[in-house]
């Protein structure tokens, strides 16, 4: 159970830091904000890659499979996406 | 590799992901903070890679590379008018993710994960692994939805007695979880999960309309949040428990704030009925004799002599691709020294802060574009005010007619500038379905067009007068 309360504190503690930090977060960058946590939510590959590695039983192998597919594209595609937008943003100074 | 090694790795990856969102606090620093983002997940994915679970590496390649690929061109390809479309399938994909990483982590046993580093105890996980099935299929059937929807292919389908169907959906939901809790060794009932909540989240997002996109787009954005930070309790994972919980604040925020600028309640966006009153008049009523068109050469007259003009623009200029057009005239009125500014309504647009990403790609600095509070105090000194594919958020009955059902909505005071032009296609009313007064105003002239050709017309005119 210790640990079962480490962890929720871990989460307690994180969901305050986001709404300090993301109340800051000027309404001209909601878009890539959004793009960007999609990116960072896209954290689920740790889980999908040991899901697909350990070879416990073809399903697991098969899911975990799907899960790296689904969790790159979101890693992938929401940091590139977002860089791509940010870049139009910096042009101007 | 060490248990303590990976995790103070992830520890690293969690506090770069924090420096990064910090990095978007300002456009300036807001690259390198997408940077920083991005190195902190190359590092947790490179020390996951030597974790001693793994036996076997080619699955794990395969999924890599047809995933960085899809993304990549996905990234690429996309116009920034698409940019909602876009956020609403990364969105799905994270929930799809946490939910397809939760199941194989139930799969794989209770025995073999209690031999990892950080075992939470077994309620504890089977919890979490019910909450990532019930969240991640949500989010990934809502996502599907608003995905259709703003594409233009999905219609708004409304049934009687939805919401007591979506409260049995639920019922099953939890009495599934408690299944599942009461006996770990029935696997297939978190596959139930995932069944009745994928209905769910069909059923969920099929009544909501349009207008609304910018809440359930935020909304989903935060359930692919708590649905990674779930899975990270199913895992014991902190790296996937804390940055799931940055993410589920974000949209939390972003919800929150998408809400009060349509000044509607998040129960009412999700469950209530819009019903357009005629308290408002008919459009008989507000439009007949009083709307005045002009033509692009009085409109270029009337712009030339403008001190200051602010510029409104609504999801009417990314549907024509407006933006660019729109730079072109920015730039011709400061040629002539007047003084451009424009005026941004928070749910302008199909998600928070879309306008500001097209007008970025049309080179717009960014410090032209101002907040809803900051201009509205200078609309009473303001020339020319031009409404660009706007209609609910400019439209004074919020403030006037306390009847109105969008009677509180805070609005961009455009009747207040001394003159308005409008480039709208026709007269036909915004999603909130009622008649705009602004457009029959005396100080407001119609420009009928589609908002590039409008622009471009404006140029024309301007450059001629």
């Amino acid at each position: 159970m210790e640990l079962f309360v480490f962890a929720l504190t871990v989460f307690v503690l994180a969901i305050f830091v986001g709404f300090e930090i993301i109340t800051k977060v000027p309404p001209t960058l909601h878009t890539p904000l959004m793009s960007g946590s999609n990116a960072i939510s896209g954290i689920t590959l740790l889980g999908a890659v040991i899901a697909a590695g350990a070879q416990h039983t073809l399903l697991t192998t098969i899911l975990g499979l799907l899960a790296i597919i689904v969790a790159t594209i979101n890693v992938v595609g929401g940091f590139l996406v977002t860089n791509r937008m940010l870049g139009m943003f910096r042009r101007k100074d | 590799m060490s248990g303590v090694f990976i995790n103070l790795a992830y520890l690293l990856a969690s506090v770069l992901f924090i420096l990064g969102l910090k990095g978007l606090t300002h456009p300036r620093t807001a690259v390198r903070g997408n940077l920083l983002g991005a190195i902190g997940m190359l590092i947790a994915v490179a020390v996951t890679l030597l974790d001693q679970r793994i036996l076997d590496f080619s699955m794990i390649l395969v999924g890599l590379v047809i995933g960085a690929a899809i993304g990549a061109v996905m990234a690429v390809r996309v116009q920034m008018t698409s940019m909602p479309q876009m956020v609403a399938l990364l969105n799905g994909f994270g929930g799809a993710g946490s939910l397809l990483v939760a199941g194989a982590e139930l799969m794989t046993g209770a025995e073999q994960s209690a031999t990892s580093a950080a075992a939470l105890p077994l309620q504890v996980t089977l919890i979490a692994a019910a909450a990532s099935g019930l969240i991640g299929a949500v989010t990934f059937w809502g996502s599907l939805v608003a995905f259709g929807k703003l594409e233009g292919f999905l219609k708004d389908i409304r049934l009687t007695g939805q919401q007591a169907f979506n409260a049995i959906l639920a019922v099953i939901v939890l009495a599934l979880s408690g299944w599942l809790i009461y006996d770990p060794t029935t696997l297939w009932v978190y596959w139930a999960i995932v069944g009745v909540s994928s209905v769910l989240g069909l059923s969920l997002v099929f009544p909501i309309g349009g207008a609304d996109m910018p809440v359930v787009i935020a909304l989903l954005n935060s359930y692919s949040g708590l649905a990674a930070a779930s899975t990270g309790f199913v895992l014991g994972n902190n790296a996937l428990i804390i940055t799931g919980s940055l993410v589920g604040a974000s949209g939390i925020i972003l919800t929150n704030i998408m809400c009060k600028a349509m000044n509607r309640s998040l129960i009412n966006v999700l469950f209530g009925v819009w019903v357009p009153s005629d308290s408002a008049g008919s459009a008989d009523d507000v439009y007949a004799g009083k709307v005045k068109a002009a033509s692009a050469e009085e409109l270029g007259m009337l712009l030339e002599t403008a001190r200051r003009v602010v510029i409104v623009p609504g999801y009417g200029m990314a549907v024509a691709q407006a933006q660019h057009a729109v730079r072109d005239l920015v730039n011709l009125l400061e040629q002539r020294g007047a003084d451009v500014e424009f005026a941004i309504h928070p749910v302008a647009g199909r998600m928070p802060g879309h306008m500001n990403v097209l007008l970025a790609e049309a080179d717009i600095p960014y410090d032209k574009l101002k907040e809803m509070d900051e201009i509205n105090p200078s609309f009473e000194q303001t020339d020319v005010a031009i409404v660009i594919g706007a209609n609910d958020v400019v439209n004074p009955v919020a403030r006037t007619n306390p009847s109105s059902p969008i009677a509180g909505m805070p609005i961009l005071n455009v009747d207040k500038a001394r003159s308005i032009v409008v480039i709208k296609r026709s007269l036909s009313p915004g999603f909130a379905g009622i008649p705009n007064p602004l457009f029959a105003a005396d100080n407001t002239l119609m420009m009928f067009s589609d908002a590039k050709k409008g622009a471009m017309d404006l140029v024309t005119a301007l450059k001629e007068a």
